[in-house]
């Protein structure tokens, strides 16, 4: 069942387009994921569906309630936790979640009960009387969740909730929206990072406003077009300038090796000796499956 | 091989806790050196005292040669420091940011326009400089901020996430030109908690409850802890730091 429903969605700024026209929807118990550079739209597409955006044209639903004109309905069922999402610092773990649940109107013993379920799964309980203030990264994230998560909402909607945090702590933040969404939430979720792209069930790819592909994190790579190979030799500036230059090839440093791309009409073939005199031989390549890092940047085409 | 940078047990308490540890390691001149950690493992603390902006409590250590309990302002003089927070002027253009931190740094203003017009052509920033810095990409921002933090042509630049944030095609860009500062012979020492990212550097350390708990190559520690990736070797090794209290 599709939870939210974004139709023909578009917001400008002046004579910035920031959402052109988009459509796109999410299940009841899947993490779909917005991922696009920076300027894309994403967060207003967020904003929007959070009610907090005035768009200029396209209608959200979000439960069935449409947002610009049933929005009480609606609040009840939305979870947000913006980019710089504020808790008070001076307030300990504890007096945060007490105060978004009063925001929400939950009751004293509605409270003590939320707050065990949601010490359980995040982890926060021995730390309930620090201040948020002198919490690490990773746990001021999992206490904004928390207080995202305080009225039981069924959409979360996160904007970019794992920046800056260290992979053990995004490893954790994900295990617990997997659980989450294992119990029926709807999570759509904006980040930078592929792996975590490979983490949801949907990605959309967004650029300029407009949607660039949409699919499993299984699917999206098949849209990439050409061929990827691995070069086992060591990525020095000068090799990676020298590889720029060779017309009809592409590349990047993937670790200690490099990746090299061919265009769908043309063959790795044409280019062993301009890439011998580079010192890369035939027997150093291996043709390898291009990942989704590989299609984003082919998609966005810069 | 010349260090740029060497400490040994070096170690700073904020009352009895201890945010760093006796930390010991040196890095090579020209060499880029990723330090790696968990949030709150002590990083930014270890940072501010390599850069001269706090004293450590014990321990000793150089950098550029300089003293860092003693030689705090020849420090300041001889580093870069650039981190995802770097603020720009925003009602200023990138050309008019650069004048004033080049004022801040007191270079002589005709060396300064010399300077300015040779960053913008080697980070690539003709573009945008003579637009104001509001409008512009995350991406954009960072390679300003960047172009600030060499305008006194340091020999060691720190750069502390620079890169939080953005996508995978300005990462890739901004990295090319790390490695190009670094072949000119510029020492590179990067946080990041893009594990690729981390890849790139010839050496890591990782940091975990303010002591250093592994350091050398990221594809040999990847060998060493039999993992499939820097990720999860270093997801292992922290979770690992975790149950051992």
């Amino acid at each position: 069942m599709n939870v939210v429903v974004v139709e023909n969605l578009s917001k400008r700024y002046g004579s910035i387009i920031a959402v052109d026209n988009f459509n796109f929807s999410a299940n009841e118990g899947e993490i779909l994921a917005l991922v696009g550079p920076d300027g894309a739209g994403k967060t207003s597409i967020f904003r929007s569906v959070c009610g907090l955006l005035n768009y200029d044209s396209g209608s959200i639903a979000v439960s069935g309630y449409n947002v610009s004109r049933e929005f009480d309905k609606v609040k009840p069922h939305l979870g947000y936790m913006p980019q710089n999402f504020s808790l008070y610092p001076d307030l300990s773990v504890e007096e945060n979640l007490f105060f978004y649940a009063g925001m929400f109107g939950l009751k004293k013993k509605e409270f003590s009960e939320k707050k065990k379920h949601l010490y359980q799964f995040s982890g926060l309980g021995p730390f309930y009387d620090r201040r948020a203030g002198a919490l690490s990264g990773g746990m001021k994230q999992k206490l904004a969740l928390s207080c995202a998560l305080v009225h039981d909402p069924k959409v979360l909607m996160l904007d970019e909730p794992t920046t800056g945090v260290d992979p053990l702590s995004r490893r954790q933040f994900w295990d617990i929206l997997k659980e989450l969404r294992n119990s029926g939430s709807t999570i759509i979720v904006s980040t930078p990072y592929m792996d975590e792209v490979a983490l949801s069930d949907r990605a959309i790819f967004i650029f300029d406003g407009k949607k660039l592909a949409e699919g499993t994190p299984a699917e999206l790579p098949r849209l990439f077009s050409g061929k990827a190979y691995r070069a086992d030799v060591t990525p020095t500036h000068e090799l990676m300038e020298k590889l720029g230059k060779i017309d009809g090839l592409s590349s990047r440093r993937f670790g200690s090796s490099v990746h090299i791309y061919v265009a769908e009409n043309d063959a790795l073939e044409n280019y062993d000796s301009q890439l011998e005199t580079l010192g890369i031989q035939r027997d150093a390549l291996h043709e390898i499956p291009p990942d989704l890092e590989d299609t984003f940047i082919q998609l966005m085409g810069r | 091989m010349e260090h740029a940078v060497t400490i040994d047990k070096l170690t700073r308490k904020f009352g009895d806790f201890k945010a760093v540890d006796e930390i010991s390691l040196s890095v090579d001149k020209g060499e880029i050196f990723g330090f790696l950690g968990a949030n709150g493992a002590g990083k930014t603390t270890a940072i501010r005292m390599l850069c001269g902006l706090l004293l450590p409590t014990s321990g000793s250590g150089t950098v550029n040669g300089h003293n860092i309990f003693t030689e705090s302002e020849k420090i300041k003089q001889s580093i870069g420091y650039m981190s995802q927070k770097f603020s720009l002027y925003r009602d200023l253009t990138g050309r008019e940011n650069l004048l004033f931190y080049g004022s801040v740094y007191q270079i002589p203003n005709g060396d300064l326009k010399e300077r300015i017009a040779e960053l913008s052509e080697s980070l690539d920033l003709k573009e945008f400089i003579d637009r104001p810095t509001e409008s512009l990409p995350t991406g954009w921002r960072q390679r300003l901020a960047l172009a600030a933090s060499l305008l006194h042509r340091p020999q060691i630049l720190f750069l502390d996430e620079p890169t939080g944030g953005v996508d995978p095609v300005f990462r890739r860009k901004f990295w090319e030109i790390l490695y190009r500062l670094a072949d000119e012979g510029t020492t590179l020492f990067v946080t990041t908690h893009y594990m690729d990212e981390a890849e790139f550097c010839r050496r890591i350390s990782i940091m975990h409850r303010g002591k250093i708990i592994e350091i050398g190559n990221p594809q040999e520690l990847v060998k060493k802890y039999n993992q499939p990736d820097l990720q999860e070797t270093f997801i292992s090794l922290i979770s690992r730091g975790e149950s051992n209290g």
